[in-house]
């Protein structure tokens, strides 16, 4: 009770500094929860994909039926393979028809069927990456009857460098701005410890105990980081609700999970309080270690 | 109760500050510590108030020694060791009573007791009908009392002053000497560091250690 009294003395008498300080670790982790909610939401829509993703291999006309069926038992057995569907040459055409309207006057005149049979591999949850995905792509085209095997792999691979690339600004960014953030809280609680120089020394003097001296400065440097971390969540959230709203192009975006936004305010108290720490154990610290 | 053997301290920038130190006093002894400005009185409190360490040689204070002292022992030792300063080191913005009481809060005196213990060791000094004066209300000895009642707080066996009449007039300066001297007669041990020649020549019967340029030059008690 009474550090959490010294504490706020300690805002009040320092505020510009204070408000600097959550500000910075504010501004540090709203770019963190911006790019963690690009971040996840691109995370998001890999997984939509990944539930999509098939590996299609296509047979040439000649393939034998034996061998195809055989060949089907096998890829069944495969352990990323979750299903395998095949398309006859006949059903592939009668989907063309279906699909491609268009060109459904050049597909009524063939005589002969141009569209080739195929296999289509869907794959077990876990084998859905793009590591995975061009394996079993692979095993497919290894078959001497399959003329060639597809799957997404380009976007598939383009939304996984995308994430890589956002978790990476992210981290930098904020990272960057976190250590501004600290200089700052390091900057404030050794001002606080200055202001109370006097009291402080008596204190040491008459024999109080570390931790007693400390305490106050300590929570001060975690309260600067917990007020900053509530101020960046309440600023990542109200850009997560204005920015959907202005463009029409975001249709739905997904908030971040509450284990992310917890972790994101105890990163920030804890960061608050590890700069306190830093100042505190070489501003008062002095007074009971060797020297 | 407190003893110096060969405690040498050095600094890094000033270099040598002591130089092979030893003496002993005990229990409910009174001990001047003279010597010109530099010679290191301030050094040898500090050593004995563990504010520092020394650099070779060892301090016992009690049951604590420089070399094996925990960290987290040493608010206990400070308690057993009042010290009173030539500038007092009051809080300007309490009054006397809270001055002392500051120190009996910071130590973990309950609530409740401070405020009687505040009444009585205003009074042990003198000073019951001021404690309600800020500091810039009192005169020099009537804030070298509230800086003595506030050592006084934690119920100290050695108390250690540091020049304490260096700021007072000649009649202030005996009052707080006296009031010392009351004190020690009442058991509690006393480090007296003085550079004031003529006051320590007044007072042949008390024992002189004599520094002079970091070394202890004279002991009339050897």
């Amino acid at each position: 009770m009474r550090a959490l009294r010294e504490a706020l003395a300690g805002f009040r008498r320092t505020p510009l500094l204070c408000a600097l300080s959550i500000g910075a670790i504010g501004l540090s982790l709203v770019i963190l929860g911006l790019f963690g909610l690009v971040a996840h939401n691109i995370g998001g829509a890999i997984g939509d994909v990944e539930r999509r993703v098939e590996v299609v291999g296509y047979l040439l006309d000649d393939a034998a039926s034996e061998q195809v069926r055989a060949a089907r038992r096998e890829l069944e057995a495969l352990p990323a393979v979750e299903s395998v569907r095949y398309v006859s040459k006949d059903e592939a055409l009668e989907r063309a028809r279906r699909d491609l309207v268009e060109f459904s006057n050049v597909y009524g005149e063939l005589l002969v069927n141009p569209l080739p049979a195929s296999f289509h591999l869907r794959l077990r949850e876990g084998f859905r990456t793009p590591e995975a995905v061009s394996e079993t792509a692979s095993l497919l085209a290894a078959y001497p009857f399959i003329e060639e095997a597809r799957f997404g792999d380009e976007w598939v691979e383009r939304l996984f460098a995308l994430r890589s690339a956002a978790t990476g600004i992210a981290l930098a960014l904020g990272g960057g701005f976190a250590l501004v953030a600290m200089l700052l809280i390091v900057t404030t609680v050794r001002m606080a410890i200055l202001a109370r120089g006097e009291e402080i020394e008596i204190m040491q003097i008459v024999g109080a105990r570390e931790g007693y001296i400390q305490r106050p400065f300590l929570l001060e440097g975690a309260v600067t980081g917990l007020v900053g971390g509530l101020l960046a969540l309440g600023v990542t959230r109200l850009a997560f609700v204005v920015f959907p709203a202005r463009f029409a192009a975001i249709e739905s975006l997904a908030w971040l999970p509450h284990l992310w936004t917890a972790a994101g305010v105890a990163t920030a108290a804890a960061l608050g309080l590890l700069a306190a720490a830093f100042s505190v154990h070489r501003e008062v610290g002095r007074a009971y270690g060797p020297s | 109760m407190i003893s110096l053997r060969n405690v040498s301290k050095a600094y890094p920038r000033s270099g040598d500050a002591l130089r092979e130190v030893s003496f002993r006093l005990g229990k409910g002894e009174f001990a001047f510590l003279t010597g010109p400005s530099g010679a290191g009185k301030s050094t040898v409190l500090e050593l004995i108030h563990f504010q520092t360490r020394p650099t070779d040689g060892e301090v016992r204070v009690s049951r604590y020694h420089s070399k094996r002292i925990r960290r987290r022992d040493i608010p206990a030792l400070r308690r057993r060791v009042g010290f009173v300063f030539q500038d007092f080191k009051l809080l300007e913005r309490l009054t006397a009573a809270e001055n002392v009481a500051f120190a009996l809060e910071v130590i973990g005196t309950p609530r409740r007791e401070i405020a009687g213990r505040v009444q009585r060791l205003l009074s042990q000094v003198g000073l019951a009908a001021r404690a309600r004066s800020r500091p810039s209300e009192l005169s020099g000895g009537e804030r070298q009392r509230v800086a003595v009642a506030r050592a006084l707080a934690t119920e100290p066996r050695i108390l250690l002053a540091d020049e304490p009449t260096g700021n007072l007039d000649p009649d202030a300066a005996g009052g707080v000497f006296e009031l010392f001297r009351m004190l020690n007669r009442l058991g509690t041990a006393v480090l007296m560091a003085t550079h004031d020649a003529d006051f320590v020549r007044r007072h042949a019967e008390i024992r002189r250690l004599e520094l002079e340029d970091g070394r202890l030059v004279r002991d009339s008690a050897a």
